[in-house]
């Protein structure tokens, strides 16, 4: 797997070393990395990396350019005959190459032209050149731009998820674009575009150094090298297979997507039932008006609706979430795919709800809320937040032990589904005091929270039930709200901070000492776990 | 609840507010504790500010009765209303802003009519904020912003002498420090 172009180092001595840590001063010293790439030193991208990037789009113009043109160069070249000259008032496009051609400057023309456009391959070029990365124990680093040039560095221990994307056109050249996720809005470290098989293992290796084990122990075997003819072979199973890496077949995904399922669960979708209601509103007026001024208006809403949902079911057929053993690994995609890793300690909230027409199915699905942004869509085109499209009981149960172990382990298991289908006190949950039925007609009964040794459970809902899960370590304060109509009930609502994402985790209509006892609880659990959490650095002893 | 209590000193006084209507049976929120108050020149900062954007907005809501609806000094009125009453309620809204440093955690609280109260815990901070607006600074004045990850935390505690903002800013930061949690 190693190629010339990747080991290319810049003629100036690379920056100085990270400060320096037992485990960096010899950084040459055998590793565990797969690839040449995790080796602190600068490597560059993928040789096809312009084209990807907007290079495709310049060979498209120059086409356009050419076959427009090419009645022009038959005129010059095999017509003996003095070109006729059209009058005057003819299109810009034509004016000039006539005035070209008066004036006797084919030649600087030509010249010109060959010019601009080596100037634009040498750009292609040297934006590739002077694109490049490193990834030493502790930082990856990228830096890129011919006049502009920027530097932008990730501490890996602030890593909140690895996103290997693949574009379809790429994908046919076997490329593949690593995302780094750190922190914040636009925060990301792209990586566009590397081999495939590259970027699976550079994420492997990303993510252990990033998990604080120790460079050791040599695993060379990791590396088998395969000749011209494996090559084809890999790029087909590449294709075929993208969710599996090549020396990483063991996690399998723990959720198999049914067709079936995937199909029903977004016909009986909310926004299925909204497309409905359009559809039977231009019927309805039409019919009766006998004028389709409804459908002109609504168009627009039908066809953005209508390709939501065709893409929730391309994105989420190939859907597959599985254990590594450095985080969960969702995939998504048909054409284009996406599978991102998500290493422990990352997310910062889980929902499971339910849409109404799911119930007699028995159809949940489950959210996240993560602290950084991937211009990568998930399922349905919304960021990578959705984490199940669909999934019965075990798939949730399975997914949620995935996702947070620590709160989903064997014994607590009885309280998450009774939060997800029970009701009253049962289990360790407080629910709203009956006064509350005012304002939760029908969900008081479910209108609750458990304070977990692990995590708060929200429970929400009786029509569209929801239950909100939030880790003591990951919560990052709380607050307990009353206004005078609440007063007035002795009620109050309380909200738990994470970073923003689809969840807002909030419970309102709460009895007052229940709330203020709520308040209290996620406030000193919060502590104790901020003490003693280390999942960031998941692998460090 | 009135906060007689206003010297109008430099420092900021320490005072349980809120500490004698919390009888057992009292439907209001309350947490015990030594709360720290913002300074009383605070009042007129919150009401001088409250006063400008008013006023503006008074104007703007007479614009339909000037161009011609006759009954549309009404809406006008409202608005100057809701302004009067904010601004006669700001002395008790300002008193009633309030924070608690503990242990590992700092409490805010404010809001009388609308309370709220959030706990944040030290080791959280992304980082601390002060800032000073023309009024604030005429006063003497400076708010401390203190941010987490979540942008829902929202602790704003405005009205603090600048001495002691720097003070309690210096103060988070170290603490944060030796209660370094990850995000």
């Amino acid at each position: 797997m190693t190629d010339p172009h990747a080991e290319w180092a810049p003629p100036s001595p690379p920056p100085a070393a990270p400060p320096a840590t037992p485990s960096t001063e010899q950084p040459r010293q055998p590793v565990a990395v797969s690839t040449d790439f995790a080796d602190g030193e600068w490597h560059r991208l993928h040789p096809a990396t312009p084209l990807f990037r907007g290079g495709l789009a310049f060979v498209a113009i120059l086409g356009v350019l050419i076959v427009n043109l090419r009645d022009r160069f038959f005129e010059i070249f095999f017509d003996d005959q003095q070109v006729p000259l059209p009058p005057t008032g003819g299109d810009l496009e034509s004016d000039a190459i006539d005035f070209i051609v008066r004036e006797e400057l084919v030649l600087v023309a030509l010249l010109i032209a060959v010019g601009v456009l080596l100037l634009l391959v040498a750009g292609f070029y040297f934006s590739w050149r002077l694109h490049t990365f490193r990834i030493t124990d502790e930082v990856v680093e990228v830096r890129s731009g011919i006049l502009f040039r920027t530097n932008r560095k990730a501490r890996l221990d602030r890593i909140q998820g690895i996103n290997i994307a693949r574009p379809f056109v790429p994908r046919v050249f076997g490329a593949a674009k690593l995302e780094i996720s750190v922190a914040g809005n636009d925060a990301n470290v792209p990586l566009a575009y590397l081999r495939g098989a590259d970027a699976d293992a550079l994420r492997r290796d990303i993510l252990l150094l990033a998990s604080g084990a120790q460079r050791a122990g040599v695993d060379p075997a990791a590396t088998a090298a395969s000749g011209i003819g494996g090559m084809l072979d890999a790029r087909v199973s590449e294709l075929l297979s993208p969710e599996l890496d090549v020396d990483l077949v063991a996690p399998t995904s723990i959720v198999r997507m049914n067709p079936g399922r995937l199909i029903g669960s977004t016909v009986l979708s909310d926004t299925m039932i909204v497309l409905v209601a359009m559809l039977v509103a231009i019927v309805v007026t039409s019919i009766v008006t006998g004028e389709l001024f409804l459908l002109v208006a609504m168009f627009p809403g039908i066809i953005g609706i209508g390709g939501f949902l065709i893409a929730r079911i391309t994105r989420s057929l190939r859907y597959s979430i599985a254990a590594t053993p450095d985080g969960v690994r969702v995939g998504f995609g048909l054409l284009s795919t996406t599978n991102e890793t998500l290493p422990p300690g990352r997310i910062h909230s889980v929902k499971v709800s339910q849409p109404l027409l799911w119930r007699p199915f028995g159809w949940w699905q489950i959210a996240v809320n993560r602290a950084s942004r991937s211009s990568q869509n998930g399922a349905a085109g919304q960021q990578q937040t959705s984490i199940l499209p669909v999934g019965n009981l075990d798939d949730v149960r399975a997914v949620l032990q995935l996702l947070l172990p620590e709160v989903a382990h064997e014994a607590s298991l009885p309280v998450l589904e009774l939060g997800l289908s029970g009701r009253g006190t049962e289990g360790g949950f407080t629910v709203s005091p009956r006064r509350a039925r005012v304002l939760r007609w029908f969900s008081q009964p479910r209108n609750g929270f458990a304070l977990t040794d692990t995590a708060v459970l929200l429970r929400r809902g009786a029509i569209w039930r929801s239950l909100i899960a939030v880790p003591y370590s990951r919560t990052q304060s709380v607050s307990v709200h009353q206004g005078p109509l609440l007063r007035a009930l002795r009620l109050a609502w309380v909200q738990v901070h994470t970073v923003a994402g689809p969840i807002l985790p909030m419970l309102g209509a709460l009895d007052r000492d229940d709330a203020l006892r709520l308040f209290h609880g996620v406030a000193d659990a919060s502590l104790r776990a901020a003490a003693t959490d280390t999942s960031h650095r998941w692998r460090q002893r | 609840m009135t906060n007689p209590e206003s010297t109008g000193a430099e420092s900021t006084g320490t005072e349980s507010i809120g500490a004698d209507p919390a009888a057992p049976g009292s439907a209001r929120l309350d947490v015990a504790g030594e709360w720290q108050r913002v300074s009383p020149k605070y009042i007129p900062v919150d009401m001088i500010g409250t006063a400008i954007f008013g006023a503006i907005a008074t104007a703007v809501s007479f614009v339909p009765f000037w161009i011609g609806w006759p009954e549309g000094w009404l809406v006008g009125v409202g608005v100057a209303t809701i302004f009067v009453i904010t601004l006669a309620l700001t002395p008790r809204r300002v008193r009633a802003i309030g924070y608690l440093l503990r242990d590992d955690d700092l409490l805010f609280r404010r809001g009388i009519m609308f309370q709220r109260f959030v706990a944040v815990p030290y080791g959280r901070m992304q980082l601390v904020d002060i800032s000073r607006g023309p009024v604030a600074r005429a006063f003497g004045l400076a708010e401390l912003k203190f941010v987490t990850a979540a942008a829902s935390s929202g602790v704003l505690i405005p009205g603090l002498p600048l001495a002691e903002a720097e003070q309690l800013r210096d103060h988070l930061v170290a603490v944060a420090e030796t209660r370094r949690a990850g995000l």
